[in-house]
């Protein structure tokens, strides 16, 4: 038998390692005027945040659509590159830097998980490019981020939870065990719902944490005390479905304390399912109303139609296919954001994206319109947070009703920090 | 909850756990006995399992039940058959070298999760139970199919023991396990018995997947939690050993199941391994593994 062997001359390899370094010189896009404005999208795709990512792209495609048909921006198509991130934190500043890098993206935006967008923060400040986060998590307006990182398109847990804990306290019960993802947006919910409770003159008796990873929960359930009159449940990951039946078999029959869960225990998740009949009557807290409510506003229908959801929230192609809507409005409504926010810069190329972070810090008032189907908000430039609105519904006949609609001013908290004092 | 009824309802969390890893290690430690292979892509059988017992669910136009039993026979017999030729085109052309098998199913596990994800999806989909019943207890309510399992399992356990001891076949694999050479110079084909034995782990951890999927769901990443359970259950039986296998599988579930509930499951997984890094260095060879 005869081996060939990898054999190279000094000059070959001179040649090629010349080469290499050419490649690396060139520059990764060249921008133009009328080219498209790429934005990059950092997507669930894989992995256990699948289910919003698969609705997430959708909502996106939807909105760009709009813009695209609306002009673009500053009169430039615009274009979205999705990358998978595999809902991981590794991954997720990998693509960051991909899409910045390798794929010439002016801005970046998308994805959910808090510990993707913990994870790929530092990369953003590092590229200096702009990351625009749907995150829901209180990292962003709690000053552990950076000054590229901005939330435009979703109130956080932190005001989500101060808005709420008062109508908890008076309406369902004083003594409150909770059941929460075993990471920072679940630490979110146990520490300021905590406070928000205490603060009411209610009591948090028992703090359950799960891991996001969990396929099995009836060992978790096992440690609600017997006094509790108020179950928080907030639960994420593939194994929601899992999570909300067992719960359901593991109270049977019997007595049940109040039960008050973020719809995130249930997002994607059909409320009909068989084995749920014991939601019936409790209460979750929706950003985005599933089920269409009588006193929707004006572009709900117009919203519902351009994403493909019908007025139970369901894909209007396959009424198995549940929407994560109390989650998807806030990749429309940031990409709307970015919209606005290259617009007021006058932003021409990657030499702009400072102008374009000062440009979205300055940004106040963002009024109810197609552009922000979930509702009017009101943006932070100093915490980079933005406010709406959040909303409490009960399950009535298996649908999602809503009961009560929060003040944007109930869900207000102090500045906790000031990224515009921040250096670039 | 008062400390009776916590106790009836962690052990009995803890029979369903030790159930499903007896099942699912039982396979890694055939394997291991009798081909000296360790199999990483044992968890990927167990996903496929589960996987394919919600297409054959979503295929069949049966009611659940039928549904149920129709997966239990096809999902397991899909597995072995893959494993089979996984057998025959990789760890054969390695001469099962211990080493170039455990790189080769590392590989192969990254091609079944891969290609799962790309033909199935990233989503995780529910498997309709065969039956509804709930046993409603004075303190809580439990899912009478997760008793179910308990018992389906124990009864294909003592299928398992009655084929190794009881068949020729069985005969013919404890042989080839003892001295494979001698078993070729008894005119026994040990290529077809590693064949065997690979597809007949594969199928024991694919039906660990069946009856586990109505109580989880269906999803790519399924396999890794009971990947490590089950190694972590073969190392403390002793690699190669049925009766180890149960013991240990016994042992972790139900400690798992006792001390998730009193304590914490962090600290159940904590303790878990703890027992693994004590076994291997003070009884290497497990509880009942032979000294090597």
């Amino acid at each position: 038998m005869t081996k060939t062997t990898f054999n190279p001359t000094r000059r070959g390899l001179l040649m090629a390692g010349g080469a290499g370094l050419l490649t690396a010189a060139l520059p990764s896009y060249v921008a133009a005027q009328g080219a498209p404005i790429k934005i990059g999208f950092q997507l669930h795709r894989t992995g256990i945040g699948a289910s919003y990512g698969r609705w997430y792209e959708r909502t996106a495609q939807a909105a760009l659509k709009l813009i695209n048909d609306g002009g673009g921006i500053n009169g430039r198509p615009v274009e979205i590159l999705f990358d998978d991130d595999a809902t991981d934190p590794a991954r997720g500043a990998e693509v960051v830097d991909k899409l910045t890098q390798s794929d010439g993206c002016e801005v970046v935006m998308g994805t959910l998980f808090s510990h993707v967008v913990i994870g790929s923060a530092p990369r953003a400040a590092e590229l200096k490019v702009p990351y625009l986060v749907c995150s829901e998590g209180y990292h962003v307006a709690s000053g552990m981020l950076n000054r590229w990182t901005l939330q435009p398109g979703i109130t956080d847990v932190r005001s989500q939870i101060s808005a709420m804990a008062p109508w908890v306290s008076a309406n369902l019960g004083k003594k409150v065990a909770m059941i929460f993802p075993d990471f920072a947006f679940g630490y979110d919910h146990r520490d300021f719902f905590t406070a928000a409770m205490v603060a009411q003159g209610g009591e948090v008796i028992a703090q359950i944490a799960v891991p996001p990873t969990e396929t099995s929960f009836t060992k978790y359930f096992a440690q609600i005390p017997a006094e509790t009159e108020v179950l928080y449940h907030v639960m994420v990951g593939p194994g929601v479905l899992t999570f909300v039946k067992e719960l359901g078999e593991f109270y049977g029959s019997g007595a049940k304390p109040q039960m008050f869960g973020f719809i995130d225990s249930l997002e994607a998740v059909d409320t009909a399912t068989p084995g749920l009949e014991f939601l019936e009557g409790t209460h979750f807290w929706e950003a985005h109303n599933r089920v269409k409510p009588a006193d929707a506003g004006e572009h709900e229908a117009a919203y519902r139609a351009a994403v493909g959801v019908d007025d139970n929230g369901a894909s209007v192609s396959d009424a198995a296919d549940v929407a994560t809507y109390s989650h998807m409005f806030s990749t429309w409504e940031t990409l709307f954001a970015i919209k606005a926010g290259m617009e007021a810069s006058g932003y021409a190329g990657p030499a702009d994206r400072q102008k374009f972070v000062e440009a979205m810090e300055a940004m106040t008032d963002m009024p109810y319109g197609i552009e922000r189907p979930q509702g009017a908000k009101v943006f932070n430039g100093k915490t980079h947070q933005v406010f709406g609105s959040q909303n409490i519904s009960q399950v009535q006949g298996g649908k999602l009703v809503r009961v009560h609609q929060t003040l944007m001013e109930d869900g207000a908290y102090p500045d906790a920090v000031d990224y515009t004092t921040m250096s670039f | 909850m008062a400390f009776g009824p916590f106790l009836l309802l962690a052990l009995m969390e803890g029979l369903v756990t030790a159930a499903v890893l007896a099942l699912a290690a039982s396979g890694l430690s055939l394997l291991f006995g009798v081909m000296r292979v360790v199999n990483v892509a044992h968890g990927a059988f167990f996903m496929l399992g589960a996987v394919l017992a919600w297409a054959v669910d979503s295929v069949v136009p049966a009611p659940p039940a039928l549904a149920f039993l129709a997966a239990l026979v096809i999902a397991p017999l899909l597995v072995a058959s893959l494993a089979a030729v996984a057998d025959g085109l990789i760890l054969k052309r390695l001469n099962y070298d211990p080493e170039a098998t455990i790189v080769a199913t590392i590989g192969l596990l990254y091609m079944i999760q891969q290609a799962t994800l790309a033909l199935y999806g990233p989503n995780a989909n529910p498997v309709t139970a065969p039956f509804e019943l709930r046993l409603q207890f004075p303190w809580f309510g439990y899912s009478g199919y997760k008793l179910f399992v308990v018992v389906a399992a124990a009864l294909v356990l003592l299928a398992l023991w009655a084929f190794m001891t009881r068949t020729k076949a069985g005969l013919i694999m404890r042989a080839t396990q003892v001295d494979r050479t001698m078993a070729r110079a008894f005119g026994i084909n040990v290529d077809r018995v590693y064949m065997g034995t690979f597809a007949l782990g594969a199928a024991l951890a694919a039906l660990a997947g069946v009856l586990i999927v109505p109580i989880q769901q269906a999803h790519y990443l399924m396999g890794g939690d009971p990947l490590l359970l089950s190694f972590i259950v073969v190392i403390i039986g002793g690699l190669g050993s049925l009766r180890g296998t149960i013991v240990a599988a016994l042992i972790i579930g139900l400690s798992d199941g006792v001390i998730s509930m009193f304590f914490s499951p962090t600290l159940a997984k904590i303790i878990a391994t703890l027992l693994v890094a004590m076994v291997l260095v003070f009884r290497p060879q497990g509880l009942f593994g032979a000294k090597a």
